[in-house]
């Protein structure tokens, strides 16, 4: 699973048409380079599939718990703490820092987790960045409850009654260096507030560490995304740089990689009720910064926690 | 995969029969066990329900459960509603009088799980044993401690009258 975010504009039940993701053509590229640049959009537009709540299989889920279970207890000697403070019904707002690249340990096991506290019966959806469903090969992520980011997919999941997993910080964030591994990022991104405040839901803070060293995480290739175009083609601000396995030198992290075997632990922190914690008409801003201190002690709690990189 | 533990208790088995039956004292002995709250409104006997968690490797498993067999003072048997498959059984003898055979099985597993679910098993087996284990010996204590100091009490009370 790869990133995600909330805050961006879009339609078609979560797709983004070439038009709203800025790749109409620039008359400086010329015509050769726009006729490419909207084939390509096309392309993965197409591929993106129309987000469905209805996709999401529990049975699936069921059956897949085990082999996630291994993943979990033995190659990342997981631990997740505090599910008791997501309520035990309704809809709720998850908001998690991201890490660990493309291959985002942190996602599967808090999806173990949570699925295994409340039962897969309980609805829970995780917002993916489009490029991850349009994946070949992913498509059995919709069948755990992943849908494409979008304000949209954000709300229709929150009034079906179901707990959303967000990551704000999104692909900017998950792929930080390793240097930066225990900061949380969200970028500036609150489109997540004003979800959870126009929807009066909960928020629920999620806090992981040990996804950035998975691999070691160079840089974000910002620059690099913007002069291959890839910031307009697929929504990517970043291309990121990265060395991992088995690569070596990975640059995109298009394919994936092999993670190391970092120790994840994730700790729930206490739901936030926004209106009764920051007044009847709360300041966006306010309960972002709250929100970001909040997020940033725990992660340096986690990581006083921690002896050696790796292994935790 | 079904697993199990035992010990003998040196208390009457009525006396452990009300331990191992009362759904709020079973956080105080099971080891690894995180939640176990009746669900519903029978608390104990056929067809009283429970939410249950255990620890096993990186996640807390369980669901809810359903007493399917109450032979009091000897058996008690559960499965589960939803959550991981489950059934588990407390089976109690008495050896000599004062003294009960306690008995903890368990067998557990996800159906449609293939080769992962057949290899999840078996490598949380040794967990989930020790847990067993684990929660047997902390009864037999409880129990055991309880009985003495029971016997004190009366002791001293009999020395005072």
């Amino acid at each position: 699973m790869a990133s995600t975010r909330v805050d961006s504009a879009s339609s078609r039940n979560g797709h983004v048409s070439p038009e709203e993701a800025g790749l109409v053509a620039e008359p400086s590229r010329g015509p050769l380079l726009s006729r490419v640049v909207r084939g390509l959009a096309g392309q993965i537009t197409s591929r993106i599939p129309r987000a469905d709540l209805d996709e999401r299989d529990p049975d699936f889920i069921r059956e897949r718990l085990p082999l996630m279970w291994l993943l979990a207890s033995i190659w990342y000697r997981g631990d997740v703490r505090g599910l008791g403070n997501i309520p035990d019904s309704g809809p709720v707002l998850l908001v998690g820092n991201h890490s660990g690249g493309n291959m985002i340990p942190d996602t599967a096991i808090f999806t173990l987790a949570f699925s295994t506290f409340f039962g897969v019966e309980r609805r829970f959806y995780q917002l993916a960045h489009n490029l991850v469903l349009a994946m070949p090969g992913l498509g059995s992520l919709r069948k755990f409850g992943t849908v494409a980011a979008s304000q949209a997919n954000a709300r229709k999941a929150l009034e079906s009654g179901a707990a959303l997993l967000v990551y704000p910080g999104g692909d900017y964030e998950v792929h930080r260096p390793s240097w930066l591994r225990n900061q949380v990022d969200f970028g500036g991104r609150k489109g997540f507030i004003r979800l959870a405040l126009e929807q009066d839901v909960p928020i629920v803070p999620v806090v992981a560490i040990g996804g950035q060293e998975t691999a070691l995480f160079l840089t974000r290739g910002e620059r690099l995304a913007h002069l291959l175009l890839v910031d307009r083609l697929f929504r990517l601000k970043v291309l990121p740089i990265s060395i991992a396995l088995p690569w070596g030198l990975n640059v995109g992290d298009m394919l994936g990689h092999i993670p190391l075997p970092a120790k994840i632990t994730i700790e729930t922190l206490p739901a936030i009720n926004l209106r009764e914690e920051f007044g009847p008409d709360p300041d966006v801003d306010e309960i972002y910064d709250h929100l970001i201190r909040l997020m940033q002690d725990t992660l340096d709690a986690l990581a006083s926690e921690r002896r050696l990189p790796v292994l935790g | 995969m079904r697993v199990s533990a035992s010990t003998q208790v040196i208390a009457p088995i009525d006396r452990v029969w009300s331990i191992v039956s009362d759904p709020e004292r079973m956080l105080t002995f099971m080891a690894g066990v995180t939640r176990w709250e009746v669900a519903g409104e029978r608390r104990t006997g056929l067809g009283a329900r429970y939410r249950i968690l255990f620890r096993v490797g990186a996640a807390e498993v369980g669901g809810l459960i359903e007493i399917v067999e109450w032979d009091e003072p000897c058996d008690l048997a559960w499965t589960s509603v939803t959550g991981v498959d489950q059934r588990g059984r407390w089976r109690l003898r008495e050896v000599t009088a004062g003294r009960t055979r306690v008995e903890l099985r368990l067998a557990y597993g996800v159906a449609g799980a293939g080769l992962w679910g057949w290899v999840a098993e078996r490598l949380a087996a040794p967990m989930v044993s020790s847990q067993l284990r684990r929660s047997l010996q902390q009864l037999k204590r409880l129990i055991e401690h309880e009985e003495l100091r029971e016997r004190a009490a009366a002791r001293r009370a009999a020395r005072a009258a």
